[in-house]
């Protein structure tokens, strides 16, 4: 990308409302909370400028409610939250899953559970981003570790969910998103957008909306109000968009829904890998604690240790192939996490025995530090 | 079914789920009346609903129809109507979902006095779920977690509606259907957030449970107990009680929502 | 006293505008062609209780955004000064107000009456911040004068310019009459 805008100093919040006015967005519905708020004060300012739409609602519920049928009325949509907000919309994300409703949920993350610590950072929502909704669904989850990613990360988290018609959580962390940066942000013209795809209406008979008419498993989208009335619900439903109890019917939807990411899981996946062709020890991280593992591995690599770090951008679906990957020198992986040890079990399902998997835990409201990963890998390189 | 009216349904998706003898098919076939007789575009039309017996209707409807999670069906008829203020959008609930679970969201669409219309279907009690009491449930009335009566008091939704902001409230029943209609077009013809409570009847659970007897009693019923806003108004209390009170109860012209956030954007591109 | 990285530590009380003094070091440190990262930490008050802001200033990428070791704190309550005295860079100073109580440390201490400038001087106590970005600025030389007064200029609310660059010179004149 070609970078026009002088440096400037911004935070992350504020990042993350430029990159969904950038990528599209022009409707926001939110409630207040504690480390998210900058981003519902600043699209209530910035959304009406640029002709887009912002309303305060009752409540987080309300607010992913009001998203998601924003969206079915044809505007890219999103809403932000953290950890109690971030519980209360599961059932509605889990709407959108359903009826594959493309929609932005930001959750930044604070100490929890329950209200937790609203103004300290956490970790700790990574299996309620894959897995806070019920029943089996799709989700991508996207996690920046600088204010300039999450301007980029939001875009893509926009492009991701209008391409496949399904909600991606930008996973930040109170330090990412309370962070003020110097950044400098590309030509809006070199910035690469995708919207939902659209069937072609002259082509088709009858439109069913579930139906996969180009067997990518990703329904050609009608907004509403567009002349062709269909049937949208939460209950599971056949190609018709209407009710089904049939046992195939169920499967196929389920399958489908699941497939439309698992087909594409190499377009879905970003990572970043740091000093690990030859590393003996790699620390697996993202979002903020990701910067303390950078300067941690800047340090241990000029005493000549053997570690790097892998970066996950892409939480959910899960890199597996980015560990199972790393070379045959690595050992032991270190899960650099701010939370009681919650990647790590996914991780370690991914090394197969092949590596001994250590996690780097806090969850005491502060950042991991680089001399707490330092520490811990030199203990992990003595004992192996 | 009259032959003009069938562009409306869904036929292929008939006959619908409900028992024999409820009477939410005609607050379905009231709505798709008001609808036919002011000519609104079709295809402008959005149905969203919640979960329960009455927010099955929009599946039978064909308009665009949405048929979202318990309790929030007006959040999401929030979204789309300020996304697309050119729709008219309808909301059809039920007493569980619209005053329970979805109460909050009730009162504050109210407040903000969003141009759209809601229809409660009330039968008194979860139908759904096989017939547990409601927040509409009369006291004393038994459901199935009411076995020995119900003493929780129920709430007034018109006075409920109107306290809350709403700027159009009226109340009808299944039985007076010509009336409901008038109520309905009206509702759809208001700028800003309209409420119709529609007593509707449920035999197979508020009927069996309360012996209320067959379908017709319970028709002969609401005919019998309702009166008019106007007699009510000269009816002394200890005669109010069971009675239903129907017709129009508050209507005023307030500034509508998505009006005023049309004005934040001309203010907002204004300063630029 | 430019290292490759500089930590600074605003500590001292909600209210105080430490948060905004953060944000014009690290703007101003933009300005001067630098990196710089401006965090917060703050309780559930809005006015009292704890709060400090953290600038990291470099001329590399900034990994880490955090303070660990400054190289210089400002302390403008007794307890922000105990919380933050015993740990800092070897060659750290510490800037206290003349209302808080000198402590035992091994760090330099340089005291000045930035509080009573803003009040008693420039006539607002709530331009004690910018005073004390003056300070910051005359004594450490981490941010160039022209681009601190550009970025208060940036940050501060629109009719308040001039009474902000009177309290910036004042905190440079306190520096000042120390030598």
């Amino acid at each position: 990308m070609t970078m026009t805008s002088k440096p400037r100093l911004m935070q992350g919040n504020e990042a993350c409302v430029e990159g969904a006015i950038a990528a599209g967005m022009r409707f926001y519905a939110g409630y207040p909370i504690t480390p998210s708020t900058e981003i519902a004060e600043i699209a209530a300012e910035r959304l009406p400028k640029v002709g887009g739409k912002f309303i305060q609602m009752e409540d987080e519920i309300a607010s992913m409610g009001a998203v998601i049928g924003a969206s079915l009325a044809g505007l890219k949509a999103m809403t932000a939250t953290s950890g109690p907000g971030f519980s209360l919309k599961q059932e509605n994300i889990g709407f959108a899953c359903l009826t594959e409703v493309p929609c932005v949920v930001v959750d930044v993350q604070r100490g929890g559970p329950s209200t937790g610590q609203p103004t300290l950072p956490a970790q700790g929502d990574v299996m309620q981003a894959r897995w806070g909704t019920h029943g089996d669904h799709p989700i991508i989850t996207l996690s920046p570790s600088y204010v300039r990613e999450v301007f980029d990360m939001t875009i893509r988290a926009f492009n991701l969910s209008e391409k496949y018609r399904v909600p991606c959580i930008l996973l930040m962390d109170e330090v990412v998103g309370h962070l003020r940066e110097r950044v400098e942000l590309p030509d809006p013209a070199s910035i690469k957008i995708i919207n939902r795809k659209r069937p072609d209406l002259s082509k088709i008979e009858y439109y069913n909306p579930y139906q996969d008419y180009d067997g990518d498993g990703i329904p050609p989208m009608v907004n509403f109000g567009e002349g062709v009335p269909y049937h949208v619900t939460g209950l599971i439903h056949d190609i018709t968009g209407f009710p089904s109890t049939k046992p195939e019917v169920t499967e196929y939807l389920i399958s489908r829904l699941m497939r439309k990411i698992n087909d594409n899981l190499d377009e879905i996946i970003d990572y970043e890998k740091f000093y690990t062709e030859d590393s003996e020890t790699v620390v697996v991280s993202f979002g903020s604690t990701a910067r303390s593992v950078i300067r941690a591995v800047k340090i241990l690599r000029r005493e000549g240790q053997k570690v790097g770090m892998l970066r996950l951008k892409t939480i959910w679906p899960f890199p597996h192939k980015a560990i199972q990957e790393l070379p045959p020198t690595t050992k032991n992986i270190i899960v650099a996490e701010m939370n009681f040890g919650q990647l790590i079990e996914v991780v370690g399902a991914s090394a197969k025995g092949r590596f001994n998997v250590i996690g780097l835990n806090k969850y005491n409201g502060e950042l991991i530090s680089p001399d707490e990963v330092i520490a811990k890998v030199r203990e992990v390189n003595k004992n192996a | 079914m009259r032959k003009s009216l069938e562009k409306y349904y869904r036929i292929d998706k008939l006959p619908h789920i409900w028992c024999p003898g409820c009477g939410h098919g005609i607050i379905t076939g009231a709505v798709v009346r008001a609808i036919d007789n002011l000519k609104l575009d079709k295809d402008k039309i959005c149905i969203v609903s919640g979960i329960g017996c009455s927010s099955r209707a929009p599946g039978y409807l064909n308009f665009n129809t949405l048929h979202t999670t318990h309790g929030r069906a007006l959040a999401f008829a929030t979204g789309i109507k300020l996304a697309r203020p050119d729709l008219k959008v309808i909301v059809l609930t039920g007493d569980g979902d619209c005053t329970a679970i979805g109460g909050n969201h009730f009162i504050h669409a109210c407040r903000r006095n969003i141009d759209i219309t809601t229809v409660v279907f009330n039968n008194s009690i979860y139908g759904m779920t096989s017939g547990q009491y409601s927040p509409m449930t009369p006291l004393g009335a038994y459901a199935t977690t009411a076995p020995y009566g119900n003493i929780d008091r129920n709430f007034d939704l018109c006075k409920l509606a109107q306290a809350s902001g709403a700027t159009y409230v009226a109340r009808g029943t299944v039985y007076h259907v010509p009336q409901l209609i008038k109520i309905i077009e009206k509702a759809l013809q208001h700028k800003g957030f309209s409420v119709v409570e529609t007593l509707s009847i449920c035999p197979t659970y508020f009927g069996r449970k309360n012996k209320l007897g067959s379908p017709v009693k319970m028709m002969e019923m609401l005919r019998d107990n309702s009166i008019t806003v106007k007699a009510a108004e000269k009816m002394p209390r200890e005669e109010m009680v069971n009675k239903i009170v129907i017709g129009e109860f508050f209507e005023e012209n307030a500034p509508e929502y998505t009006e005023e956030y049309m004005k934040i954007i001309q203010r907002a591109q204004g300063e630029e | 006293m430019m290292e490759e990285r500089v930590e600074i530590r605003l500590s001292g009380s909600g209210g105080q505008g430490l948060i905004l003094a953060g944000i014009i070091l690290a703007e101003a440190a933009i300005l001067d062609g630098k990196n710089a990262v401006q965090s917060q930490s703050y309780g559930p008050e809005a006015r009292g209780g704890a709060s400090r802001a953290e600038v990291v200033i470099s001329n590399d990428e900034i990994d880490y955004p955090k303070v660990t070791k400054p190289q210089v704190i400002l302390a403008l309550t007794n307890e922000a000064l105990n919380k933050f005295k015993d740990n800092l860079a070897p060659d750290g100073i510490i800037i206290i107000d003349s209302s808080v109580k000198k402590a035992d440390t091994p760090y330099k201490i340089v005291q000045l009456p930035i509080i009573e400038t803003a009040r008693d001087r420039i006539g607002r106590s709530m331009v004690a911040n910018i005073v004390a970005v003056g300070v910051i600025t005359a004594l450490t030389k981490v941010v160039s004068r022209e681009a601190v007064e550009r970025a208060i200029l940036k940050r501060v609310p629109k009719g308040t310019e001039e009474l902000n660059k009177k309290a910036l010179y004042a905190g440079y004149e306190l520096v000042n009459q120390l030598t």
